[in-house]
């Protein structure tokens, strides 16, 4: 069809130009074909091995590198862009729509970067790129929320390209492949990537931007930037052995907040980070089972995720609410968005017959086979506690609880088509798990519907579900709250400013200190030298002249010490 | 939405909650008696333990929904905690 060479972003990149210059249904069928005509391209021309090379400077970039790892999530990438551009097809906004497209081939340029340099490219236009989504909404909260977003996406860029120079220092190749943590360059870029993945106590941009955003902008934004560093980490990492733990640790801890948290689209950021754990310890175990699990557990978290963030936005979008506080009973006007919702539901919490069945039990299987029993223990409880805040908790309180008496409209016919599309996937790639297999980058002899493991699966998750029920039935659980819990964010939005104040006050108290010094020698000093002699002297006459051979001597005199230092 | 208000929904009527809730109790004690019925793989030994998976998933909600709500009187605080000072 076409040049097999031609880098997957660059139909993005003009996309994005032409939705600028253009308008209505033109637009909107430019924004539809870009990632059906790139998708094909990617899927018959483009053969694992090509590679587009080109000289900048002394350095060799190479824009495009297919393998089967990169190709995996040029595929995803290529999907979760068109769904979500029909998902967000009703809007009448160029700003959100040129930066969905910008975003989406920034995501697209990072997986196939072959050099760290083209790769911190791509990796800091995903930050400013996709920060527009975030701003898109228009309000105080989203203006500040983006802020703090970009700080943290543009510290992960810079950690890159510094990170980048200290390996190509080290090792005299700005190649993108396995990087591991041998040297200081390896630490660096190990933190880019993990901020970019939400590693603990640097995840808190995840959590504090994604809400805020608009309804179709999270779904764009919930697809590329994270997915994306899984990538990155799935290449440069696998086998750390620190990943285990950390991913461990992103599995459990934020589902204890996702149970308190009364914003559902809050709520599904933290167990995104909780499903981004599972992925992280799949590329920290690192055998070729482990790493499949991860990348096609990220290859379903796009498409469960993005669901789930679709239903969530279709309700935000009719009823100006996501909060679980508000919100109750809406499967009355939203039938179809409710059950679409509970499709997703059942794909994040593992259902057999669901895609996230068939790529959780990769990892799962991988833990246990490599003996680590205690982390399987935990992955094992973070898999109930998904089922109980993403699973029952989302459609619960959005769709059934009480009846908040909120009626209105279903979700317009493009967000169902979207949300239609992502539930045929998720129920597809969980019932014929072996087209999702055939394209993972490693061998893989593994099949998940064994007696054994659906019916282990089906008694964890029903028995979670009961014991939501209990909890339920007795009142014990916790009620949704309009109120916020405070996380790591508490350090740098209340404790940082908090320090800042203290030491503002502590200047401004120094400074009043000082102005009362200044006053006793202007009052004391200056006039018991006027009344001597030398009040009469040239210097303090004219004061211009006098100030310049001052400064003068003192320029000379510095000059003379920085002479005899260095 | 035209005037939905006084339509009966489908879990308006009591009958279909507890049809609901007995097919759901059921379905949890036929999982759990075929544990006793189906020979099952076991990779690992606590996994021979008959109803493990049942018994871990309930008793890792609870805990989990306790913990969580001692969390909260440790994190909550008002809604508009982050608006004052910034």
């Amino acid at each position: 069809m076409w040049m097999s060479e031609l880098p997957p972003f660059i139909p993005f990149l003009v996309a994005a130009l032409l939705a600028l210059l253009t308008r209505g249904w033109l637009r909107a069928a430019i924004m539809l074909a870009t990632p059906v005509l790139g998708g094909l391209h990617l899927w018959l021309d483009v053969a694992p091995g090509t590679t587009l090379t080109t000289g900048v400077l002394e350095f060799e970039l190479v824009p495009m590198r297919a393998d089967r790892l990169s190709l995996l999530f040029g595929y995803l990438f290529h999907i979760a862009a068109f769904i979500s551009v029909i998902f967000a097809l009703h809007v009448r906004d160029t700003l959100q729509h040129v930066a969905g497209l910008l975003y989406a081939g920034s995501a697209l340029g990072a997986v196939f970067a072959g050099d760290l340099i083209t790769l911190f490219i791509f990796w800091e236009l995903l930050a400013l790129s996709s920060v527009l989504l975030i701003w898109a909404r228009r309000s105080a909260r989203s203006t500040r929320a983006g802020i703090r977003y970009l700080l943290f996406q543009v510290t992960s860029g810079l950690l890159l390209l510094a990170g980048a120079l200290v390996h190509y220092r080290q090792t005299g190749t700005l190649t993108f492949d396995y990087i591991g943590l041998e040297g200081p360059g390896g630490w660096l870029i190990f933190l880019a990537f993990g901020i970019k993945c939400a590693f603990p106590l640097l995840h808190n941009w995840l959590t504090d931007a994604y809400p805020e955003s608009t309804p179709t902008g999270t779904v764009f934004l919930s697809a590329f930037t994270t997915k994306t560093a899984v990538y990155a980490l799935a290449r440069g990492y696998p086998g750390t052995d620190l990943l285990l733990y950390i991913g461990t640790v992103m599995t459990c801890f934020p589902i204890f907040y996702a149970v308190i948290e009364n914003d559902l689209r809050r709520v599904l950021a933290y167990s995104m980070i909780n499903q981004l754990g599972f992925m992280v310890c799949g590329i920290g175990i690192g055998t070729a089972l482990a790493l499949n699990g991860a990348v096609a557990h990220a290859f379903n978290d796009v498409i469960f995720k993005g669901l789930l963030f679709m239903s969530m936005g279709a309700v935000l979008y009719r009823t100006g609410s996501s909060k679980g506080s508000d919100l109750g009973g809406m499967y009355k006007s939203m039938p179809k968005t409710a059950l679409l919702c509970i499709v997703g539901a059942a794909s994040i919490s593992a259902f057999p017959l669901f895609s996230g069945f068939v790529s959780k039990s990769l990892v799962m299987s991988a833990m246990l086979g490599e003996g680590h029993n205690v982390l399987w223990l935990m992955l094992l409880f973070a898999s109930a506690g998904v089922f109980h805040h993403a699973g029952i908790k989302i459609p619960y309180f959005a769709f059934f609880a009480h009846d908040a008496g909120i009626r209105t409209a279903e979700a317009p016919r493009n967000m169902l088509l979207a949300m239609g599309l992502a539930a045929f996937l998720c129920i597809f790639i969980g019932s014929q798990p072996q087209y999702l297999y055939a394209l993972l980058p490693w061998e893989v002899d593994y099949w998940p519907y064994t007696t054994t493991h659906v019916l282990a699966q089906m008694q964890l998750l029903f028995f979670a579900a009961l014991a939501f029920v209990w909890l339920n039935k007795q009142g014990i659980y916790p009620p949704e709250l309009h109120a916020v819990n405070i996380d790591a964010e508490w350090l740098y939005r209340r404790l940082l400013p908090a320090g800042g104040r203290l030491v503002h006050g502590a200047l401004q108290r120094s400074m009043h200190v000082l102005s009362g010094v200044r006053q006793f020698y202007r009052r004391h000093v200056i006039s018991a030298y006027c009344r001597t002699t030398l009040a009469d002297y040239h210097l303090e006459g004219s004061w211009p002249t006098g100030n310049m051979v001052l400064w003068i001597a003192v320029v000379l005199g510095s000059y003379l010490l920085l002479d005899t230092v260095f | 939405m035209r005037g939905d208000d006084r339509q009966q929904h489908l879990f308006d009527k009591p009958r279909n909650v507890t049809l609901l809730f007995r097919i759901f109790y059921s379905a949890c004690a036929i999982l759990l008696a075929l544990d006793l019925v189906l020979h099952r793989h076991a990779a690992h030994a606590w996994e021979r333990l008959p109803g493990f998976y049942a018994l871990f998933g309930f008793v890792a909600c609870v805990t989990l929904v306790l913990i969580a709500k001692q969390l909260r009187r440790l994190l909550k605080r008002p809604e508009d905690y982050y608006d004052v000072d910034e």
